[in-house]
């Protein structure tokens, strides 16, 4: 138990998610010594070439236990029902969407970030950076899908060092579905991972539980339903460059305005052999326009009856005695 | 918040499914349908559920979409090294028994069922059908996914010892139709794979080829084409 105590609170320290308040009271615990999830207890394949009689079931190990462990999660939901009011976590509602076009891939996204019913970022990003020529949006809990793709996208720099080659879609591809696979849909990051590479442009999308398809336009998020009605009707192969933009600004769209988890403006990434560009904010579809010209002015509600300033006194005279000064 | 009033985007994606092997005089052929759901949405309509393991194996998919795409993922790394060390294209025995060990020794993780067919210079075609549970059967067809149930009674009668390879191909594409129009979790378009001595062929049939059975529409497109046209057309029921 003890131990649990110490990594718990060094977990506090750690947290630098997009929460202001660490909310690590009620997140499961991760067990920070081991990073390497042993194949016996969460990993569940195992080689059935060499490990052909090894039972699953709960066995008394000698291994100490590595994984995530919910034992937390128990305590949680036995005071959720006493009544603690367990605190949100940002999600992006999200429309996310993709498509290729005649020269590589377009992908889209909505910058509305929410924390249950509220807004809690109006324009963040969400098309995630993976390689020069790669890009991901990404939708679901945002510190997952932030966390999944930075970590793939280290992965995948020192495999270009390794290898001393362009990145490939389908590379980020598989060590974005071994992760979430081996979390068991417990990451919560949907993604539309797009690219081009030597053999081509490529789209996929990816599910929290780890299982991919490969599209030539896709939809993620909870405004997937709205987006996915403007391809179906309007989406054909072999679109020019402007066509596809317009394409995907009409999708998020759609999203935007028909979701109540999407909103705010357009964010559109244009991938092409040898290019990119990334048009943070190409519409602006919701300005704030009633602004107030004159700023906002508080009456005083308090008055002020007397101002008496009084300087910090020392409390202790600090006499050199002799011998010689402190070093620093 | 409550927008989960009509999709769970976020539920596990699971192909609904009808999958199909069978064998024929000379090889094996194995079929599928294209839908892949979350919950009520249909996430890829279009997605091919038979994946390669060898140049002469191939398995059909159904169940959990992650689940059985890590399988075959880790099906096929094996076959490969298994491949290297002896020597010879595996066989088709091979292949399923791999399947069904990983299946059985995983059994209280996985939630996936799979049928294996190909075809090899000892045995020649092969369908083996692994269920939930990681049994394996040698079969001479075999169904799986959410629309075999419509089938059971149509193969007793239709299925013949010793077809020939478009008698085969017919009643596959005729069996996964016939599942698509009672079952909600199957549709899209048929896929086959036909695998022999000779190699490997896919073939596609997209929605709108294929037969109309009971009370069932022909497709068309969309009914705002009536705006444009020149005269109003009764509409069909």
């Amino acid at each position: 138990m003890q131990m649990t105590t110490i990594i718990q609170m060094s977990k506090q320290t750690v947290n630098t998610s997009k929460l202001e308040n660490p909310h690590s009271v009620l997140q499961p615990k991760i067990s920070l010594l081991f990073y390497h999830f042993s194949d016996l207890k969460f990993l569940p394949i195992v080689s059935p070439l060499h490990k052909l009689y090894l039972k699953m079931s709960n066995e008394a190990m000698d291994v100490p236990k590595t994984g995530f462990s919910f034992d937390l999660c128990r305590r949680n939901e036995m005071l959720t029902k006493k009544g603690l009011k367990s605190p949100g976590y940002l999600k992006t509602g999200t429309t996310i969407v993709g498509l290729i076009f005649e020269n590589g891939v377009i992908l889209g996204a909505d910058t509305r970030a929410t924390e249950g019913p509220i807004v809690a970022d109006k324009n963040c990003e969400k098309i995630h950076y993976m390689a020069p020529n790669i890009y991901c949006c990404g939708a679901g809990t945002a510190a997952d899908t932030e966390a999944v793709t930075d970590n793939i996208s280290s992965q995948l720099k020192l495999h270009r060092y390794h290898t001393g080659r362009e990145s490939r879609v389908v590379t980020a591809l598989t060590l974005l579905k071994s992760h979430l696979f081996r979390y068991q849909g417990h990451v919560s990051a949907a993604l539309v991972l797009g690219g081009v590479d030597v053999t081509g442009p490529h789209l996929h999308t990816i599910y929290p539980h780890g299982s991919t398809d490969t599209l030539p336009f896709a939809t993620m998020g909870s405004g997937s339903l709205a987006a996915m009605a403007i391809f179906e009707s309007e989406y054909r192969e072999g679109l020019t460059r402007d066509e596809g933009v317009n394409l995907v600004t009409k999708a998020i769209c759609s999203g935007i305005f028909n979701d109540l988890g999407s909103g705010s403006n357009v964010d559109v990434c244009v991938i092409e052999k040898g290019k990119k560009e990334y048009l943070r904010n190409h519409l602006t579809p919701n300005p704030r326009t009633y602004i107030s010209s004159k700023g906002y002015t508080f009456s005083k509600k308090t008055e002020v009856l007397l101002t008496k300033i009084t300087p910090l006194k020392e409390l202790v005279d600090v006499v050199p005695v002799g011998g010689d000064a402190m070093e620093e | 918040m409550d927008r989960d009033a009509t999709a769970d985007v976020n539920a596990p994606h699971s192909m609904g499914t009808t999958i199909i092997g069978v064998t024929y005089n000379g090889g094996v052929i194995l079929g599928a349908d294209s839908r892949t759901s979350t919950g009520l949405y249909v996430a890829n309509r279009a997605s091919d559920k038979i994946t390669q393991l060898t140049d002469n194996v191939y398995i059909c998919r159904s169940g959990s979409a992650a689940d059985s795409q890590i399988v075959s993922d880790y099906v096929r790394y094996f076959l490969h090294q298994h491949t290297i060390q002896l020597g010879q294209p595996a066989t088709v025995k091979v292949a399923a028994n791999l399947v069904r060990l990983l299946s059985y020794n995983n059994k209280n993780m996985l939630q996936t069922g799979i049928i294996v067919g190909g075809w090899d210079k000892y045995e020649g075609g092969k369908i083996y059908g692994i269920p939930l549970g990681g049994t394996i059967l040698e079969q001479p067809f075999a169904i799986g996914g959410s629309g075999s149930s419509y089938l059971y009674g149509f193969f007793d009668q239709a299925w013949k010892e010793g077809m020939t390879k478009d008698e085969a191909e017919q009643l596959v594409v005729k069996a996964v139709s016939l599942a698509i129009a009672r079952d909600g979790a199957s549709g899209g378009v048929v896929r086959t794979v036909t695998i022999n001595s000779e190699g490997v062929t896919r073939n596609f049939y997209p929605g709108d080829q294929l037969p109309l059975w009971h009370e069932e529409v022909e497709a068309h497109n969309s009914l705002l084409d009536i705006l444009n046209a020149s005269s109003p057309e009764p509409m069909s029921t």
